[in-house]
C-alpha cells in the first residue's frame, strides 16, 4: 500500500479547536489499521469556520473534511476516509468549496496548498522565483514593477509600496534596513497571522526582494506575542532557509547579502504604528516619533528603513513573477489588486478572504460570510480594527476602495471585517473605543493619553443621562481635539468608531436605550 | 506551586544568548517573563549592569508593555480576548464567568485580540490559544490545565 498523503492545519485558529488532537488521533487510527499514511502540517486554506478542516490525497484531488473532531476520526477511517469516502464530514475536493475557488488568491495563493515548513514543497511551488528573476532584472526594473502595479501598504495606511521603496533606495546611507511589521494587533485581523504560519518561506522570500531593490542586507520581522505558534513557525523557516543558504551571505552564489533577525513584540498595540515599532526593535518603549523625518529617510538605528507590513511583502514575489500591470489590472480605481479580507466576530462562516477591491462588505458578509452566527439580524460592522467606524447596516453597499471609505468617514486599514447582530450596545462599543486608547496610549501627546480618559468619562456620563446635551456636545468637541491634535493614529482616530455610534446609533447612549439595557 | 524566584544566573545566560546587546532589552526581557513569568526589581538592577544601561531606562521598558509582569503571576495564566470581534461573541459574559470560577494558583488578564477572531471568543491557557469558547469549553480547559499539574 502507498503512503497517503492527509493534511492537517499548522495554524492558530486550526489549533485552537483541536488540530492537534485530530493529528494524534489520525496517526494513531493509521496504525491500528496498519495503513501507512504522511502527516502533513500545512497552513489554513482560510475558512476558518470550517477549522479543523483535514484533507486527504486521493488521486490528483484533495478530498476535505470539515470541522473534524478527535472524536470523529475512529469513525471517519471505518467510512474510508483514506479513501475519500463518504462521511457526514466530508466536504468534497477541497479545490470546488465555493468559499475558496471563488477568491482571487494573488498573495495566498500558496497558504493551504503547501507543506508550511518543507522548503521543499516550498522550492516545488514557484518558491525563491521571483527573488531569482529580481537578480536578473535588477532592482531598479522591481521597483518599477511595484510602482505599476500600484501596490498601497496594506497594514493600514495604503501608502504607495513604490513610491516609499524609491525613496529608500534613493536615500543616503551605508546600511539600510527592511522591517517588516508582524505587529498585527486590529481585532478582526489575522491575514499576517494566516500568510506567515502558512508560507513563512514566502514572507522570507519577499523580504529579500525588497532588501535586494533598496539596498538593505537586513531585514528585521517585529512580531506580535500573542502569536505563539507564529513564532515558532518562522523561527523554524527562517533557520532553514539560512542552513540551505537562502539566507546569509551570497546568497545562492548571487553576491546578494541578507539576513533575517526575528523580535517579538510584548504586548503593546501602538507599537503597530511604525515608528513606535521602530523604537521597540531598538530596544526602547515604543513610543512614537515625530515625523519627519520618515522611516525611509532616517529609520531603524537613525538609517534608512523600509517598513511594510506582512501582507504588502507577500504581494511582491507574483508582482514580479507575472508583472505589475496584471495586478493593477484588479481591483477598482485607485485601490488596485486584492486584500485579504478577513471576516469575524458575529458571523456564520468567518475567515479569510482575499478578493479584489470593489466588492461590497454586504457581499463579503453575505455571500461569504453567510449572515451572523446568532443568525439574528446585523446591527454594526466595524472595519479596520479598534480605530475604525462602526458602519450601519444601510452602509454596507459601500464598494471596498479605499477613497470610498474615506469618503464615509470610515476605513478599510488591514481589512478586518468584525460583524456585530442587533444584541449590541454601541455606546458600550464607543466607550470601549475610547477606554482601549487609555490603555494603548503611549502617553507621548496629551490629546491621545488624557483625551482618552476623558472620553471614557464623557460616555460614562452620558449613559447615565448626567447632563446629556452638554456632555454629548463636549464628546464631539472632545473628538475634534484628538483628531486635530494628535501625534499618530492611536488618539487621531479613536474617534472614528466613537463619532460613528454618535451619528448612526445615538438612540444607544439614551438611559434606557440599548438593546442589553 | 513553585516559587517564581529568578535566580541571577539564569538571567545572565539569557543575557549572553542575545550578546549583551542593549537594543536587545525586550527581547531579553520577553525571553525572561516566558522562562520565570515575571520582572524583578533584582532583574532591573542585574540587566541595567550587565547592558550599560541606566536603571531608569530597564524600569522605563519593564513598565511601558503589557507583557511584563512586575508581580510574580499564578501557576497558570489565562488570558480573555477583551478585543471587539470576541465582544460580538460574547467576550464580556465569558469573562463575567471566569472571574467567578477561577481559583488563587490561576491569573487571569486581559489580552487585546489573539488573532483568532474568526473562532471567537477566543483564549489564551497558559500559552495555547483556544477558540470558539463557551462556558462549558472554557470550564473543561481549566480542568484540563489542573489535570495537567498532577
Amino acid at each position: 500500500m502507498s503512503t497517503i498523503k492527509v493534511y492537517v492545519p499548522r495554524e492558530t485558529s486550526s489549533v485552537s479547536v483541536g488540530a492537534n488532537e485530530v493529528a494524534v488521533a489520525i496517526a494513531r487510527e493509521a496504525g491500528n489499521a496498519g495503513a501507512s499514511i504522511e502527516l502533513v502540517r500545512n497552513g489554513s486554506w482560510g475558512a476558518s469556520w470550517l477549522e479543523p478542516l483535514v484533507e486527504v490525497e486521493v488521486g490528483e484531488q484533495r478530498i476535505a473534511y470539515g470541522n473534524v473532531d478527535a472524536d470523529d476520526v475512529p469513525g471517519l477511517f471505518a467510512a474510508g476516509f483514506l479513501e475519500g469516502g463518504e462521511h457526514d464530514r466530508r466536504l468534497g475536493p477541497v479545490g470546488e468549496i465555493p468559499y475558496l475557488v471563488t477568491q482571487d488568491r494573488w498573495t495566498f495563493w500558496r497558504v493551504g496548498l503547501v507543506e508550511s515548513l518543507s522548503l521543499d514543497d516550498f522550492l516545488l511551488h514557484q518558491g525563491f522565483k521571483a527573488l531569482q528573476k529580481a537578480w536578473e532584472i535588477g532592482a531598479d526594473a522591481v521597483i518599477d514593477a511595484v510602482m505599476e502595479a500600484g501596490l498601497r501598504g496594506r497594514g493600514g495606511a495604503g501608502f504607495p509600496t513604490g513610491i516609499k521603496w524609491r525613496t529608500v533606495a534613493d536615500a543616503e546611507g551605508d546600511q539600510k534596513y527592511i522591517a517588516c511589521n508582524a505587529d498585527e494587533g486590529d481585532s478582526g485581523t489575522f491575514s499576517d497571522r494566516m500568510l506567515m504560519e502558512g508560507d513563512p518561506f514566502g514572507l522570507i522570500e519577499s523580504m529579500a526582494i525588497a532588501g535586494f531593490a533598496v539596498g538593505a542586507n537586513k531585514g528585521y520581522i517585529y512580531l506580535r506575542s500573542e502569536y505563539p505558534l507564529t513564532h515558532m513557525i518562522l523561527t523554524r523557516a527562517i533557520e532553514t532557509a539560512r542552513e540551505a543558504g537562502w539566507l546569509g551571505e551570497n546568497i545562492q552564489g548571487s553576491g546578494f547579502d541578507f539576513d533575517i533577525e526575528l523580535h517579538l513584540g510584548a504586548g503593546s498595540y501602538v507599537c503597530g504604528e511604525e515608528t513606535a515599532m521602530l523604537e521597540s526593535l531598538e530596544g526602547k518603549k515604543g513610543i512614537v516619533r515625530y515625523k519627519p523625518p520618515l522611516p525611509a529617510i532616517e529609520g531603524l538605528f537613525g538609517k534608512p528603513t523600509a517598513v511594510n507590513n506582512v501582507v504588502t511583502l507577500a504581494s511582491v514575489p507574483n508582482i514580479v513573477n507575472l508583472g505589475g500591470e496584471r495586478y493593477s489590472d484588479m481591483g477598482v480605481n485607485r485601490s488596485k489588486g486584492t486584500l485579504a479580507f478577513q471576516l469575524a466576530g458575529n458571523v456564520k462562516r468567518g475567515g479569510l478572504v482575499e478578493k479584489s477591491f470593489g466588492i461590497t462588505v454586504r457581499e463579503l458578509i453575505e455571500e461569504y460570510g453567510g449572515g451572523t452566527a446568532s443568525g439574528r439580524p446585523v446591527k454594526a460592522v466595524q472595519i479596520g480594527g479598534p480605530l475604525g467606524a462602526y458602519l450601519p447596516a444601510e452602509q454596507l453597499d459601500t464598494p471596498l476602495d479605499y477613497e470610498a471609505f474615506i469618503e464615509i468617514g470610515a476605513m478599510i486599514g488591514h481589512g478586518g471585517i468584525v460583524v456585530f447582530d442587533d444584541t449590541a450596545n454601541m455606546a458600550q462599543q464607543a466607550r470601549f473605543a475610547m477606554e482601549f486608547c487609555a490603555i494603548e496610549s503611549c502617553g507621548k501627546c496629551t490629546p491621545c493619553r488624557i483625551g482618552s480618559t476623558r472620553g471614557v468619562e464623557v460616555i460614562d456620563k452620558i449613559i447615565s443621562g448626567e447632563e446629556r446635551d452638554e456632555n454629548y456636545d463636549l464628546l464631539v468637541e472632545l473628538c475634534d481635539t484628538m483628531e486635530d491634535a494628535s501625534l499618530c493614529a492611536m488618539g487621531g482616530m479613536t474617534p472614528y468608531p466613537v463619532r460613528s455610534v454618535l451619528k448612526y446609533f445615538a438612540e444607544d447612549f439614551a438611559p434606557s436605550g440599548g438593546a442589553e439595557a | 506551586m513553585t516559587p517564581r524566584t529568578i535566580d541571577s544566573d539564569a538571567v545572565a545566560t539569557i543575557v549572553g544568548q542575545y550578546d549583551a546587546r542593549p537594543e536587545m532589552l525586550v527581547q531579553i526581557l520577553q525571553r525572561i517573563v516566558q522562562q520565570h513569568g515575571w520582572i524583578s526589581d533584582a532583574v532591573i538592577r542585574q540587566l541595567a549592569g550587565e547592558l550599560n544601561l541606566s536603571r531608569a531606562d530597564v524600569h522605563g521598558v519593564v513598565e511601558y508593555y503589557h507583557d511584563f509582569r512586575t508581580e510574580p503571576p499564578g501557576e497558570h495564566i489565562v488570558k480573555i480576548c477583551q478585543a471587539e470581534a470576541c465582544q460580538a461573541m460574547g467576550s464580556r459574559e465569558l469573562t463575567e464567568h471566569a472571574n467567578r470560577v477561577v481559583d488563587q494558583d490561576t491569573t487571569l488578564e486581559p489580552v487585546y485580540c489573539l488573532g483568532n477572531c474568526a473562532c471567537a471568543p477566543a483564549v489564551m491557557v497558559d500559552g495555547h490559544t483556544l477558540g470558539r469558547v463557551s462556558t462549558e469549553r472554557f470550564d473543561a480547559a481549566l480542568a484540563a490545565m489542573r489535570g495537567a499539574d498532577s
